[in-house]
């Protein structure tokens, strides 16, 4: 069974592969330039394992900002994270001693690929969420340290392949409507984040567009909540 | 020269609020312990609205009003799209997204 979950995992984990690979090479070559040696990527990839944050890092690191301002910029950039725990407090659930370790591994893909995994009973649940958020931390970590080695050099052109992280969204993003009926939600993402991005710039549209969001779906509540309309006629939780 | 104190220090501040970011849900609701009903709710159409937060995320850089127009973009987009409503395959539909994407940013546009 383990290693059933194990090959379900890397299966699934393969678009994050090429995707951290690439992005993680990008960051390990823009920290280099700055004078940082391939350790500061090993540090930074292994503790912070964020992709935009880490980017953003290189240019506070750089460029001397205060540790207030660092602070409040990586909150901003990932404030996003905020909302998975949500989703997983269930999920997570008595996931025993590895659970802090799936928390600290929450990125944009593994939560996007945890919510949309149909495991069956034939693979351990938990073990699978632990397995995905290893190999995709590895993934980040190799392409971290690869592209601070390399610098720069590689013998071919990498332009456009970090686009699988967005094909990776979309490929889920099309999934969940063919499999669901009530569309509202995905809707309300997609239209209330473009316009945030619109109004506040790509800098700062982040957290405007989740309070929206979150305000939207509290809004909805009576449509779109089925499970509580049932729990409340069995009588409670 | 790089300054290690600081480098180090800023790093951990990184780390640190990342964590925080990411434990905060499970702090505020702990196992075993009785939250609002809304949580539970949230927690379950949350997928479904992040999924699209995160797609347009991702075009949050390209410009609409400067060439190319997010013209691969968006081509690259609907390949993906089409493709996996075609063969609902993951792999195919990602890596043959990504490989369209590169010849439309390295060869033609």
């Amino acid at each position: 069974m383990i290693k059933k979950t194990f090959k379900r995992a890397f299966r699934d984990s393969l678009p994050v592969l090429a995707g951290y690979l690439a992005l993680g090479v990008g960051f390990g070559v823009l920290l280099q330039s700055k004078g940082y040696s391939f350790w500061w990527a090993i540090l930074m990839s292994c503790t912070m394992f964020a992709g935009s944050g880490q980017y953003a890092g290189v240019d506070f690191l750089a460029s001397g900002a205060s540790i207030i301002t660092t602070a409040v910029m990586t909150f901003i950039i990932n404030a996003r994270h905020f909302f998975y725990g949500f989703s997983l407090l269930d999920k997570y659930k008595g996931a025993g001693w590895f659970k802090p370790y799936m928390i600290f591994g929450l990125t944009d893909e593994t939560y996007s690929i945890v919510c949309s995994a149909q495991l069956d009973d034939t693979v351990d649940h938990k073990k699978y969420y632990l397995f995905l958020t290893a190999l995709d931390h590895s993934y980040w970590i190799t392409g971290c340290t690869l592209g601070a080695l390399l610098g720069g050099i590689l013998p071919f052109s990498n332009e456009g392949i970090g686009y699988s992280m967005t094909a990776l969204f979309i490929v889920i993003m099309v999934e969940q409507w063919l499999t669901t009926k009530e569309h509202l939600p995905v809707i309300l993402g997609v239209c209330t984040t473009i316009v945030c991005l619109v109004i506040f710039g790509a800098d700062l549209f982040i957290i405007p567009a989740m309070a929206f969001i979150a305000l939207e779906l509290v809004i909805f509540r009576k449509k779109l909540d089925k499970t509580s309309a049932r729990e409340e006629a069995d009588g409670g939780d | 020269m790089i300054d290690t104190k600081y480098s180090l220090i800023l790093v951990a501040v990184m780390a640190g609020v990342t964590m925080l970011v990411r434990f905060l849900p499970f702090i505020c609701f702990p196992e075993g312990r009785k939250r609002p009903r809304v949580v539970t709710y949230l927690g379950t159409v949350l997928p479904y609205a992040v999924i699209g937060m995160l797609v347009v995320y991702c075009f949050k850089d390209v410009s609409f009003f400067r060439y190319p127009y997010c013209i691969p973009e968006l081509l690259a987009a609907a390949l993906v799209a089409g493709l996996h409503i075609w063969r609902r395959n993951t792999l195919l539909s990602v890596f043959g997204g990504v490989a369209f994407y590169m010849v439309l940013v390295q060869l033609v546009f």
